[in-house]
């Protein structure tokens, strides 16, 4: 028995058989459940937002979010004990979808995240009561034009848009694929189905919504067209494989499969194709990432979106975008590492170096930590470039550790509060340490471990960063790694000096007081950023045993 | 039993922690509490004391480890204590007169309303102090060590609200970081040397370690010594820490913190046995601070400073002995332990004096007290008698042995030493029938206290009695019989330990022993020490006890000033260290103002225009952002290209 005889069958099979059966595809539902459990609450959300009464539509919008981000966590953590993180790993349904540890690992951590996204999403208390009705972060009635009548009758009327309870697990199940797709149609795919739930969350702020609105069409705008490059790209390296499937292409590159489909002779194995396309793909998820120079959108629409979706999104975009990232170039480009490399370097660089210089003049803090994450973005390329299996662990890590700190921080600046909303203006801020010193404290916590200072999370993370990427002899990229977050220290140490060290303004924010929903939030983020700090081992170890990318 | 050892730190460390977390719950219970810890632990010591003298005297060592405390590749280092004889000494010292001071305070720091958190200090102290001598290893006993310092610099300077108090516990503990530097240093050589800083292994290879290293350990373990020890050159704290409440003085010069520089030296016999550079050096230090103390304390009109002189120069005594290698080690001990004794029965006899006398520290203001305080009297004179050695009493046996010791090392170095050993017998002699007479004997000389707002004496609660005409009256039971106590130590102690070489015998198997022959013969120097003593004794009685004492101090001649400042040790230190410290700082100041600041200023200038620059970029078209895509991507492109090409 060997190839020819299996051949030989399917040509029988294939000459004797009447082709009137598509075979099957074949799923592992099970390995897949984190995905399902998460998509398939989404659509029970919008027939929730079809069924049941406008009353208690909230309720049970935020039920059904948390509930399924739970039992899909549950099932990462099933999975992993079960071993498919390292042993059993192997490719599912179809080679469509990889289930093991980098996915696995990134996967629940993009489900905790979002767990504590989601609560930021359901906060009502930090308004006042809009005609007797508690308010949350989003527009009452999204499709009407701001400052119209239908909106004030939304408003009086008590519409709250519940939509973005599903719009978000629509997104966080496209998160979820990013990161395991194994093919680039799956990739394309999931990164549609996570980008325009995104778009329309961007939209739906309920104060400054024409600000919102603005954010959201150039994000829409700017991620079509990087969706564009990225399928210009795929096609390019479908023409040099003739495949799509991630092993092939790795397998064309290595020059192990020899084999020339005659529809593609012209194009196969043409290395031109192969490094434009890489190059695009490359771009695409960049873009995602917030690197530099595809980073423009980043402080306009993190400034514009709601800031609850602004945590989500700055958190579990940017580990579903990694993850992907690492993915592309662990097992699908490892071959070309000799090219695109030195690429990467310059990417990188220039990303730590303009997030960090330009977050400088910042004015407003969720411009500030926009740049702030876009230097982040620049600190994880160095782990990434490291390639190595401690490459890819400290950039898990690092991911991990980010993810919670940024969303503690976003929900921070809901809390401080004006008469015109969120009081995100840094002159508002001057003082804040006097009037709320636990609110200052807790934010002066999360840019400490922003800016990398030992016993929290972000020192840490960059450490294993720029060992790794050290290690694997980007000396030179460690040292502007250092030299930036020596630059960044200074804006965020400038923002601790600022509410702890300067007198109060008269007409200053006031600090709101929020339910135990954003309560949580901010102390699971302390919370890790502390013990990911002072005793990151563990969790390190954790990250190292998810290393191995299955091929 | 060795379990039991861990108790011995731990009964005292449970009350500082209680007392100084409890709260003002605790305010009424709190000294009764902190004094019965210390006396648990005292309870403790003796029962491992009886335990040890049932066994033969080589089993006699105990170890206990509680943990691994440190453990970093080749760094080492257990939570773990050792019980042996010399240990033992110690913590029979330290806790049981440890106790008899908490009883004393119980009465001295009666109207004091921070009482309860003097006790926590206090358990704090002897806490430390027990983990000093009972650590296995160097680590651990620098852990003790700076426990010891933070709670000397806790106690003294605990009247913080004055600044006198507050100024001299800062300068006791930067005294103290000098020395602590040196500790730190020797540990760190001897961790390169050895590889490991428990005793064992370290001592027992001490021989095998180069000279040179070996006496730059024992320099470093000097220093420190020196440090926590008061000896010159770092002598300067023990004078201004008399600012402390008087049991404070009386833990520090007699049980806590200085005797732990005579420890060390004793505890690294070893190293210092195989560095004879470093031993010299040592005993230099030894005859210098007990000639220093014996001069100062000639000179000083407040009681406890005249006691502090003494102080330093009985450690004197001691570091002297401990240099003199296994001929003196057990002998330093010995002094160490007496000196304990009634060290603690004078500065609680001080203690008493002033508690009498409107808190007066003025001995010309004192005159004919033994009338009205005949306790304190009794107690004081036996305390006297002991310590300038009068024959039969505990001061004769222990410092008549270093002063044959050093006479012993033989050559000009014996002569030297032994002389300055024996000179400083008679100036004993002289500065404490001096604080005798002008202290008990004598007319009565004092004067109504001065109004409050300008009362320069030591305790606060003389603002309530100022103004009021004196009424000395003996102190409550609660101080004196602490006292008495101790004066039986000071009586009995020496006879018993000295006679039938006890004393000799039960510390030998720790530090060795060898005997030292003197070149003139024991019996000359004990009676040369005894005509020296008379001497003494006579010169103060003409000056002090036959004329009348003026209450203001005469101007005096260039060596009693000189030695009222104490013989210019402030006025070394401010013109060596603080002017060149000072003018050190400035230079560097300049340089960073000049230099540093202008690189940094300069720098941070640049990235903020370069930064206000960049940020015109994001002019917020989406236009012109996806322009930046685009020349991005072809930018990527072509990179990526050229790379394949090259």
């Amino acid at each position: 028995m060997s190839a020819a005889t299996a051949a030989q069958g399917l040509l029988t099979l294939a000459a004797n058989g009447p082709a009137d059966k598509i075979p099957a595809p074949h799923i592992e539902y099970a390995q897949l459940a984190p995905t399902l459990i998460v998509v398939g609450a989404a659509v029970l959300g919008v027939l929730v937002e079809a069924f049941v009464p406008r009353r208690s539509r909230y309720h049970v919008q935020v039920f059904l979010a948390v509930a399924s981000l739970a039992a899909a966590f549950a099932a990462v953590v099933g999975l992993a004990a079960g071993g498919y993180g390292n042993s059993k790993a192997h490719i599912a349904a179809m080679g469509a979808i990889a289930v093991d540890g980098p996915a696995l690992f990134l996967q629940g951590t993009i489900l905790l995240a979002s767990v504590v996204a989601v609560f930021t999403f359901a906060e009502r208390r930090l308004d006042p009561k809009a005609h007797g009705n508690r308010v949350d972060s989003f527009a009452a009635q999204a499709a009407s034009v701001p400052g119209s009548d239908s909106e004030k009758a939304a408003v009086k009327a008590g519409f709250t848009t519940t939509e973005v309870f599903p719009l978000a697990l629509f997104a966080i199940s496209g998160m979820l694929i990013f990161p395991a797709a194994n093919d680039l149609l799956t990739l394309f795919i999931a990164l549609e189905v996570f980008s325009l739930p995104l778009y329309l969350l961007c939209a739906v702020a309920r104060r400054q919504r024409l600000m919102s609105q603005e954010a959201a069409v150039k994000y829409f705008l700017l991620g079509a067209f990087s969706s564009a490059f990225l399928l210009f790209g795929i096609a390019l390296l479908y023409g040099y494989a003739g495949s799509v499937s991630y092993a092939v292409i790795a397998d064309v590159v290595d020059g192990t499969v020899t084999a020339v489909d005659p529809a593609l002779a012209s194009t196969m194995g043409n290395d031109a194709l192969l490094l434009i396309g890489g190059a695009l793909i490359l771009m695409g998820l960049l873009f995602k990432v917030g690197a530099v120079p595809f980073h423009m959108w980043t402080p306009d629409v993190y400034q514009g979106a709601p800031t609850p979706v602004t945590g989500f999104m700055a958190a579990a975009t940017k580990v579903a975008a990694f993850g992907a990232l690492l993915r592309l170039l662990y097992v699908v480009l490892p071959g070309l590492r000799w090219d695109w490399r030195p690429v990467m370097w310059g990417v990188a660089i220039v990303t730590m170096l303009a997030g960090a210089v330009i977050a400088v003049t910042q004015t407003d803090v969720k411009r500030l930590l926009a740049y702030s994450s876009i230097a982040h973005a620049g600190f994880i390329l160095a782990g990434v470039i490291a390639t190595s299996a401690e490459g890819v662990k400290s950039v898990l890590f690092y991911l991990g550790a980010y993810s919670f700190v940024t969303i503690g921080a976003f929900a921070v600046v809901t809390l401080v509060r004006d008469a015109g909303g969120e009081a995100t203006h840094l002159s508002k801020w001057a003082g804040l340490g006097r009037r709320s010193p636990l609110t200052a404290a807790v934010f002066a916590v999360f840019l400490l471990a922003f800016a990398g200072i030992p016993l929290t999370s972000g020192f840490a993370g960059k450490f294993a960063v720029f060992k790794a990427a050290a290690e694997g002899g980007a000396g030179a990229l460690v040292v502007v790694g250092v030299i930036s977050s020596a630059i960044a220290a200074f804006f965020y140490i400038r923002v601790i000096v600022l509410m702890f060290f300067s007198e109060p303004k008269a007409d200053g924010p006031t600090v709101a007081v929020p339910s135990p929903l954003t309560m949580t939030t901010i102390a699971v983020g302390v919370a890790v950023t502390l013990v990911l700090g002072v005793a990151p081992q563990y969790f390190l170890d954790l990250a190292g045993h998810a290393s191995t990318f299955v091929r | 039993m060795e379990n039991l050892i861990a108790l011995l730190v731990g009964a005292p460390l449970l009350g500082a922690a209680v007392l100084l977390c409890g709260g003002r719950r605790l305010d009424k219970a709190g000294h009764w509490l902190g004094t019965l810890l210390a006396a648990v632990s005292f309870g403790i010591g003796v029962a491992l004391f009886a335990d040890m003298l049932g066994r033969g005297a080589e089993d006699r060592t105990l170890y206990q480890h509680l943990f691994s405390w440190v453990s970093v590749g080749s760094f080492q280092a257990d939570f773990a204590f050792r019980l042996d004889q010399l240990s033992m000494t110690f913590v029979l010292l330290i806790s049981g007169v440890g106790t008899l001071i908490h009883v004393y305070s119980i009465g001295y720091m009666e109207h004091d309303e921070r009482r309860r958190r003097f006790f926590g200090y206090l358990n704090l102290f002897v806490a430390a102090m027990l983990l000093l001598v009972l650590a296995d290893n160097y680590l651990l006993l620098y852990f003790g060590w700076e426990g010891v310092g933070l709670a000397s610099y806790l106690l003294i300077g605990f009247w913080q609200h004055k600044p006198s108090a507050a100024t001299a516990a800062k300068k006791a503990f930067l005294v103290n970081r000098v020395g602590d530097i040196g500790l730190s240093i020797a540990i760190m050589l001897m961790f390169t040397t050895f590889g490991t800083f428990a005793f064992g292994p370290v001592l027992a290879n001490a021989d095998k370690a180069s000279e040179g290293t070996l006496t730059a350990i024992g320099l470093m373990l000097l220093l420190a010594a020196c440090g926590k020890s008061a000896q010159v050159p770092l002598q300067s704290w023990l004078g201004d820490a008399m600012e402390g409440p008087t049991p404070v003085s009386a833990l520090i010069h007699a049980a806590t913190m200085v005797t732990a520089g005579v420890y060390l030296i004793v505890r690294s016999g070893a190293i210092f046995n195989a560095a004879p550079d470093a031993q010299l050096v040592v005993t230099v230090v030894g005859a210098v601070t007990l000639l220093f103390g014996a001069i100062v304390g000639c000179a000083k009109d407040d009681i406890k400073k005249a006691l502090a002189g003494s102080t330093m120069s009985q450690i004197g005594y001691m570091v002297l002995a401990a240099g003199l290698g296994p001929v003196g080690y057990v002998f330093a001990i010995m002094h160490l332990v007496t000196h304990g004794f009634f060290k603690a029965g004078l500065f609680l006899g001080a203690g008493s004096v002033m508690h009498g006398m409107n808190d007066e520290v003025d001995m010309r203001k004192y005159g004919g007290l033994r009338r009205y305080m005949p306790v304190t009297f009794v107690t004081f004179g036996l305390g006297y008698l002991a310590i300038i050695g009068f024959p039969g009493l505990s001061g004769f046996f222990s410092k008549d042995k270093i002063i044959e010791a050093a006479f012993a090392k033989g050559g000009t170095e014996g002569w030297i030493l032994g002389g300055a050993a024996l000179l400083g017998a008679g100036i004993t002699a002289f500065y404490m029938t001096r604080v005798m007479l002008l202290t008990f004997f004598g007319e009565k000389r004092w004067q109504p206290a001065p109004d409050a707002d300008q009362v320069p004496s030591a305790e606060p609660a003389a603002e309530h009695r100022a103004g009021r005409m004196p009424h000395p009256h003996e102190s409550p039971k609660s101080m004196t019989i602490p006292m008495i106590v101790l004066a039986f130590g000071s009586v009995f102690a020496g006879a018993f330990f000295g006679l039938g070489d006890r004393f000799l015998n039960w510390l030998e198997p720790v530090t060795g022993y060898e005997h030292g022959n003197p070149p003139v013969g024991a019996l000359t120097v004990t009676l040369s020490t005894m005509v020296v003593l008379a001497v003494g004794v006579a010169i103060a009685w003409s000056m002090y006890g036959r004329k009348p004492v003026p209450v203001v101090a005469p101007r005096g001649s260039f060596l009693t000033r000189a030695a009222r400042r104490d013989l210019f040790q402030d006025d070394f230190n401010h013109v060596v260290l603080v002017r060149g410290g000072e003018h050190l700082t400035r230079s560097l100041v300049y340089v960073d103002h000049s230099l540093v600041d202008g690189v940094v200023n300069g720098t941070a200038a640049s990235v903020g225009g370069l930064s206000g620059r960049l940020r015109k970029l994001q002019n917020g078209y989406a236009r012109s952002y996806a322009v930046s895509m685009f020349g991005g991507t072809v930018v990527l492109i072509a990179a990526t290209l050229l790379m394949r090409a090259v």
